[in-house]
């Protein structure tokens, strides 16, 4: 049985939030042993949850995807439970350890000591307030690698601003090339994309830095600015502003030359989005559709004349979508070779019979959370499968073994740290 | 001159990919050093050669911002896959790589008998990525898939968007380009076990799940829906709780702010502590749920925002540590001082299209660092080069020309 490729390869992830969390559960897919330190003493607002101790009522007003713990019920230990963290926390160990309380960067260091990697997506004046650089890291250990992923930058006049994903691509231009092209951005929702180019790209760059190592023996720091990394996704609107000067505006959900659009189907708040390319695409469409006379009208004969009468093509297109399922659109469109999908809710997704055949999902235990079918791995290697190993990391619920096995602590040393606050599986009651 | 040590500076990769996912891919692999070879269909070329933008909107297959962005530092050779001759050139090539990356739909690369067994019984610590819209099985694998398609079945489009209205896409083709980084990750990890364990193998990657397990809110919404049932929608224009949260006009343009909740008294804050705000009724149980109280306050948010460039605003904002942004265009980008002290962008000189500015590298890495040897590829400008490197001669270059094969 071969190992897992990143077997051997121990990280330490001080990250908050999303986009450090997703870097890491990639190198634990891979087969790192990421060990996740978490302080008892601090709830990280969207860290673990939206709450440490909510009530059943304010829980009831959390997003399905926030706050959503089993059955809506908080459980013995709500932060074991909720969805916003649970998405990023499979194959990783949970230990606790507080930077700021006495003996705290000494536990600290002894891990560096033993550890290839530690990524970190703080602002900049955090790491600065704990003490917590490259250069304390090299002392330790001097082949790390440390990858820091801030949101604009480690240095200059950005380094401390705060942002969410959201903001981060209003920075880069993002927001304003998405969203209703008939609607000011004040109607664009929050979307965090730059959070998975940021904990995927950041993954990339450690796995590369080990590789560097393995050739040269040499650690190094690596700086992700989540904004620039993002930048390269809107390669095409930076190009188009460096030839032609154009600042690239939405196009809501039209493509640059194409037809498409998402259009109405059958049922409530169902869509399905279609895209016709060229007049062999129209053709097909058309006969899909059994050749409808309106199909025939002039100014439908060709792809600019199309693109000219998109608005009353799409009410065409609408109204027939609209007597159809959206599953029975893809099907009927794709098999006549035109690209047509639904646009699949959560229930959707658990259900499609794709992702079911390739076995996409998996059930997995948590023993604060219970068992779930949970979304898998984004995909597949033929000899070293990547599966859910272990289901989301619970607070502190590796202590144990990282104390005592990795750092040798003695069981008097453990009470003692215990004491002290520092190990534990509970958030004190004083934090809301 | 020290050529800077690279990180993949010892990696070699056969690139068989189109368009912008697997570009993308192999992209991220050369600008940190690997030796990519790109195989092209002679005298057409990867499709984005053909996709804008261009200069003056002029469409010309060596100036395609799209294809001059996703194809530094590779080498392009043209090759007719169809032929037994370019299938020879394919397994040569193959001999001496580490990895090849392939976006063709799923069957073709048996058609052209350079499947995965074919390959790695020429070299058996093969790493071959197959990314393709659906992956290579399953019932959707020979499917059609667009952009919009890709948000809407796998990512996060039912929620995005305003409850009055259908489901809207993000912007131009960023899903794209997260699934060649996804396949970038997946390609590195085989490459792990290669050099570690001698073992090759082949990655399949499917477009649809690079979102599907997307930590852009799929993977929280389809748990949130595990754990409780619920589905997450998409909310009324203005709707949820919690304020201020969203954009507001600026005097140039938008600023994004989100700080209800327990962030209020940031805002409060932000707006310099006016006096309206000292009235308990913003701080009572249930304010950040109230609509009328959000919006007397997003009145004032706006009357404030308005009198303020948007940069202003985010300058002031962050002083009081406030989560915000200005809603920046291509040209405010283009000037911001500190990302262009930083380096986030790079001129790059193209033999025939020019000198332009590109976005940089995604990453910075101290001690082996993203660079630029060469730029994006003219088709088949490695032709002679690569093939007299394989022990083909000037005269078989000749005739392979002739022959239509290269």
């Amino acid at each position: 049985m071969p190992k897992l490729p990143l077997e051997g390869i121990r990280v330490l992830d001080i990250t908050v939030v999303w986009a450090g969390p997703y870097c890491t559960q990639f190198l634990g897919d891979l087969g790192a042993e990421v060990i996740r330190i978490e302080s008892l003493n601090t709830f990280v607002p969207l860290g673990r949850g939206p709450m440490a101790h909510p009530t059943e009522e304010t829980l009831k007003e959390m997003a399905p995807w926030t706050g959503g713990t089993p059955d809506r019920q908080p459980g013995a230990r709500p932060w074991n439970r909720y969805p916003i963290f649970n998405a990023h926390a499979r194959n990783k160990l949970g230990m606790t350890l507080d930077f700021l309380r006495p003996g705290g960067m000494d536990i600290f260091r002894r891990l560096v000591e033993i550890s290839d990697v530690l990524v970190e997506n703080n602002p900049t004046e955090t790491m600065e307030r704990l003490g917590i650089s490259y250069q304390l890291l090299q002392e330790q250990n001097p082949g790390i690698i440390m990858l820091r992923m801030p949101a604009y930058g480690n240095d200059g006049a950005y380094q401390n601003h705060r942002a969410y994903g959201l903001h981060i691509e209003g920075v880069i231009g993002h927001t304003l090339q998405r969203g209703y092209a008939d609607m000011d951005p004040s109607a664009n929702t929050s979307v965090l994309m730059s959070d998975a180019a940021a904990g995927t790209q950041g993954a990339f760059s450690v796995m590369a830095a080990l590789h560097h190592r393995r050739r040269t023996g040499k650690g190094q720091l690596i700086e992700l600015s989540q904004a620039e990394n993002t930048m390269s996704f809107l390669g095409q609107s930076f190009m188009d502003h460096s030839m032609n000067g154009r600042n690239a505006t939405t196009l809501g959900n039209r493509h640059p030359y194409a037809v498409q659009g998402c259009y109405p189907c059958k049922g409530h708040d169902r869509w399905v989005t279609i895209t016709i390319f060229d007049d062999t695409d129209w053709a097909a469409f058309t006969q899909a559709l059994g050749n409808p006379d309106w199909c025939r009208e002039e100014r439908f004969a060709d792809p600019v004349s199309r693109y000219r009468h998109h608005d009353d093509l799409d009410r065409h297109i609408g109204e027939w979508t609209q007597q159809l399922d959206s599953n029975e659109v893809m099907r009927l469109l794709q098999n006549a070779g035109i690209a047509a999908g639904p646009v699949m809710d959560q229930r959707d997704a658990y259900a499609d019979p794709h992702l079911n055949e390739r076995g996409f999902f998996e059930e997995v235990y948590q023993e604060d959370t219970g068992t779930h079918i949970y979304p898998g791995i984004a995909y597949k290697m033929s000899e070293t499968p990547i599966r859910t190993r272990r289901g989301p990391l619970r607070l502190g619920e590796d202590n144990e073994y990282v104390y005592k096995t990795l750092l040798n602590c003695t069981d008097e040393e453990y009470s003692e740290l215990e004491t002290q606050g520092h190990i534990g599986m509970d958030y004190p009651e004083e934090i809301p | 001159m020290n050529l800077p040590d690279l990180a993949l500076g010892d990696v070699k990769v056969l690139d068989l990919t189109n368009l912008v996912a697997g570009p993308y891919c192999t992209k991220l692999l050369a600008d940190y050093g690997a030796d990519v070879i790109k195989v092209e269909i002679p005298g057409i070329g990867d499709g984005a050669r053909r996709l804008g933008p261009f200069p003056g909107d002029v469409p010309h297959r060596e100036k395609s911002g799209l294809f001059l962005h996703l194809n530094t530092n590779k080498q392009s050779i043209t090759l007719d896959l169809k032929t037994e001759a370019a299938g020879s050139v394919i397994k040569e090539l193959v001999k001496e790589v580490d990895i090849v990356v392939e976006s063709f739909r799923p069957g073709t690369m048996s058609q052209l008998g350079l499947d995965y067994e074919s390959l790695r019984s020429i070299n058996p610590t093969l790493v071959m990525t197959s990314i393709s819209n659906f992956g290579q099985t399953g019932p959707y694998k020979d499917y059609r898939l667009t952009d919009v398609m890709v948000y809407g079945m796998g990512g996060e489009m039912y929620s995005t968007g305003i409850a009055e209205r259908e489901p809207v896409k993000l912007g131009v083709n960023v899903l794209l380009y997260q699934a060649g980084a996804t396949a970038s990750v997946a390609t590195m990890g085989a490459l792990f076990a290669a050099r570690e364990q001698g073992i090759g193998q082949h990655v399949d990657v499917s477009i649809m799940e690079t979102q599907v397990g997307s930590i852009d809110r799929r993977m929280s919404t389809l748990i949130g829906f595990q754990y409780t049932g619920e589905i997450t929608g998409r909310n009324p224009l203005g709707g949820g709780a919690g304020y201020p949260f969203g954009s507001t006009p600026c005097s140039d343009g938008y600023f994004e702010v989100s700080a209800g909740r327990g962030y209020f008294p940031r805002a409060v804050s932000m707006l310099g502590f006016p006096s309206e705000l000292d009235d308990p009724k913003w701080y009572a149980p249930g304010a950040q749920m109230d609509m009328e109280l959000k919006q007397e306050f997003d009145t004032m948010l706006m009357i404030w925002s308005l009198e303020r460039t948007k940069a202003e605003a985010w300058a002031t904002a962050q002083e009081s540590r406030v989560l915000s942004a200005p809603l920046n265009t291509m040209d405010d980008l283009s000037v911001d001082p500190e990302f262009n002290r930083r380096g986030a962008f790079s001129e790059i000189a193209h033999p025939v299209a020019g000198t332009l500015k590109y976005p940089a590298r995604p990453f910075i890495m101290n001690d082996s660092p993203w660079s630029i040897r060469r730029p994006a590829p003219l088709l088949g400008e490695h032709n002679s080069e690569v093939l007299c490197r394989l022990g083909y001669t000037a005269d078989d270059v000749v005739r392979l020309r002739q022959q239509g094969v290269i």
